[in-house]
């Protein structure tokens, strides 16, 4: 269950946004994109996801190549998990959840059984089965995300993609975001995810890949990627990278705040 | 299968039984009002069953030829505008969205006048209007085609332009009509009305009908998925434009069909879809069978009223407008849309 990108490259009309670009995520590998705005991500996932076409080189989804895969076919494989979902129209949150049932249907079947059952488990598994009966419209961004999350599973996909899954959560919907991603990757899912948190990518990835001007500036273990020197170069701002706990974490901070403490660390 | 689920499909079946229950009434309202008894014998003797006749023959071909196809017809046309204003707001992700949003009544005005005024017979009238939106639906789409940006976006802006060229042209052949005789039959036509319905409209409009209907009915989980986005709906293993095309044909097909044998009704296409969200919620599951069904009884009941209030018969569109004008008003002030658990 693995996805690979080789040598991808994508433009927008006359201007180039991706780059020779080259990586392969492993089975149950968790691993964050981070990258500055604009630097092609999105593009990237789109692309990743089969809904950019126009991009030379391949997307290998378990080896095979994504362009010869149906919508069907891709979604059986990869789940993706939009930054924010605002249906036009009001929806339970088991209406939504049980659309991840979709890409196992056939052409002109609505779910059955089978299928509410999954949707049932997948709730439980996130631990919301008490939002089921409630309007998707009235949730909190937090809610909203873990439904997503469901709803992925329900898709039973092995592999996961989520842009910028945390933005937009609180401090502590973030966490609880990030851990039963973390979670899920343990029991052997692939997740990719996009984010604008390295701190939070180094305490739960696997690997970091940093991406600038759509080229693949850094790729590797958190150790490797999120240190002072890498962050400064990606993100143009002087910034240190401060260890903590052993460095099980590490913090980011504006290099000024020292100077104007007078130099604590 | 949750609670909510149980409650919605008892919704639909007692929508079935109303929808029987006034097609029975339907019958014994009118000028030749003919009793359930007489209509239960007739009935069951046009189905070959060897009972002696306790009615007149004039009472039989009032209730066969004359009202039964109206009814059916009011039944059908109600259904056919009100799934295609539930198909085109999912495919659009536009609760405003309704039947006509593509030109396919501009047109249907368009190539109706164009028959009354060559001086062609009903049925005629009825196969150029049902051409003639066909191709106004089509020209929208090839149209839109070469529209920069957003396809949605596209599509229906170019509906608003090409609407607009037919309303001009239908207007151009009224002034061109012979005041005498048939402009008022254009502006009868365009008023909408089911009177005068017969088996031959039933004939010509009932195979397009369900050749859009049932692929609405069969695909309408997919709508589900379709209103979350194109992207996340291709996510989720849908192709999402082909499904857009396949729905935006049906849809269109039902009321093209609809228009033709009916005339301008508006409303119905925008009320129905959203009194049925406001019963059995946006999923399509519930809301197309719903919406079919609920836009059948809503003609039909109005069609009686149509047909009774005055002796001449006030055309059905005046009358939905009554309806729906003010409905529209509720939905727009932010009552109509919300639908809580």
């Amino acid at each position: 269950m693995s996805i690979e990108v080789k040598n991808l490259s994508f433009s927008y009309g006359d201007r180039p946004v991706l780059h020779d670009i080259s990586f392969k995520v492993e089975k149950g590998e968790f691993v964050s994109i981070l990258g500055p705005n604009g630097v092609g991500k999105s593009t990237l996932f789109r692309c990743m996801l089969g809904l950019l076409s126009g991009y030379t080189g391949e997307v290998l989804i378990n080896g095979q190549n994504s362009r010869k895969m149906t919508a069907r076919e891709s979604a059986r494989q990869v789940a993706y998990i939009p930054q924010s979902s605002n249906p036009s129209f009001n929806y339970s949150v088991s209406d939504i959840v049980l659309m991840g049932s979709t890409a196992s249907l056939s052409r002109f079947a609505s779910p059955g059984k089978k299928d509410f059952e999954r949707c049932e488990w997948a709730l439980e598994k996130i631990g919301i089965s008490e939002l089921s009966e409630r309007c998707f419209h009235r949730l909190s961004g937090g809610e909203r995300q873990l439904v997503m999350l469901a709803r992925a599973l329900t898709q039973n996909a092995p592999i996961l993609m989520l842009d910028e899954p945390t933005a937009n959560l609180d401090f502590g919907n973030q966490l609880r975001v990030l851990e039963q991603m973390k979670a899920l990757s343990k029991e052997g899912y692939t997740i990719v995810q996009t984010t604008h948190h390295p701190e939070q990518s180094y305490m739960f990835s696997d690997r970091i890949l940093a991406v600038q001007d759509g080229r693949i500036l850094h790729s590797g273990s958190p150790k490797e990627v999120l240190t002072k020197k890498n962050m400064q170069r990606l993100y143009a701002v002087d910034v240190d990278v401060l260890s903590l706990y052993d460095d099980h974490a590490r913090i980011c901070v504006p290099a000024n705040i020292k100077n104007k403490s007078g130099g604590i660390s | 299968m949750t609670a909510a689920d149980k409650k919605h499909r008892a919704i639909i079946l007692l929508m079935v039984l109303v929808l029987i229950g006034c097609i029975l009434v339907s019958f014994t309202v009118g000028r030749y009002p003919v009793p359930l008894k007489e209509l239960l014998g007739i009935l069951a003797s046009r189905m070959g069953l060897p009972i002696e006749k306790f009615w007149t023959a004039q009472m039989e071909a009032a209730a066969w030829n004359v009202r039964l196809p109206r009814i059916l017809l009011s039944v059908l046309v109600g259904a056919c505008l009100s799934s295609a204003g539930a198909a085109y707001q999912g495919v659009f992700q536009n609760p405003m969205a309704s039947p006509d949003i593509l030109g396919a009544s501009a047109g249907a005005g368009f190539g109706a006048a164009l028959a009354i005024l060559i001086g062609l017979s009903s049925v005629y009238i009825t196969v150029f209007a049902f051409a003639a939106s066909l191709l106004t639906v089509a020209l929208v789409f090839t149209v839109s085609r070469h529209a920069k940006g957003d396809r949605v976006l596209g599509l229906i802006l170019a509906g608003i332009m090409i609407s607009s060229l037919f309303q001009s042209g239908t207007s151009f052949i009224k002034l061109v009509a012979d005041p005498g005789n048939k402009l008022p039959q254009i502006t009868y036509w365009l008023m909408g009305s089911l009177a005068g319905a017969s088996w031959r409209d039933f004939d010509i409009v009932l195979l397009p009908m369900l050749f859009g209907i049932v692929p609405l009915m069969l695909l309408r989980w997919k709508l589900n998925v379709l209103t979350m986005g194109d992207d996340e709906a291709r996510a989720l293993g849908v192709n999402a434009q082909r499904l857009r095309v396949g729905i935006v044909i049906c849809a269109t097909l039902v009321t093209a069909s609809a228009v033709s044998v009916s005339g301008m009704i508006g409303w119905v296409g925008l009320v129905i879809p959203h009194m049925m969200r406001r019963i059995v919620g946006s999923d399509y599951r519930y809301l197309m069978p719903a919406s079919i069904l609920g836009g059948g009884i809503f003609l039909m009941v109005v069609d009686n009223i149509s047909r009774n209030v005055s002796s001449s018969g006030i055309p059905i569109g005046i009358l939905t407008a009554f309806v729906g004008a003010p409905f529209f008003l509720w939905l727009i002030s932010g009552k109509g849309d919300h639908y809580e658990h």
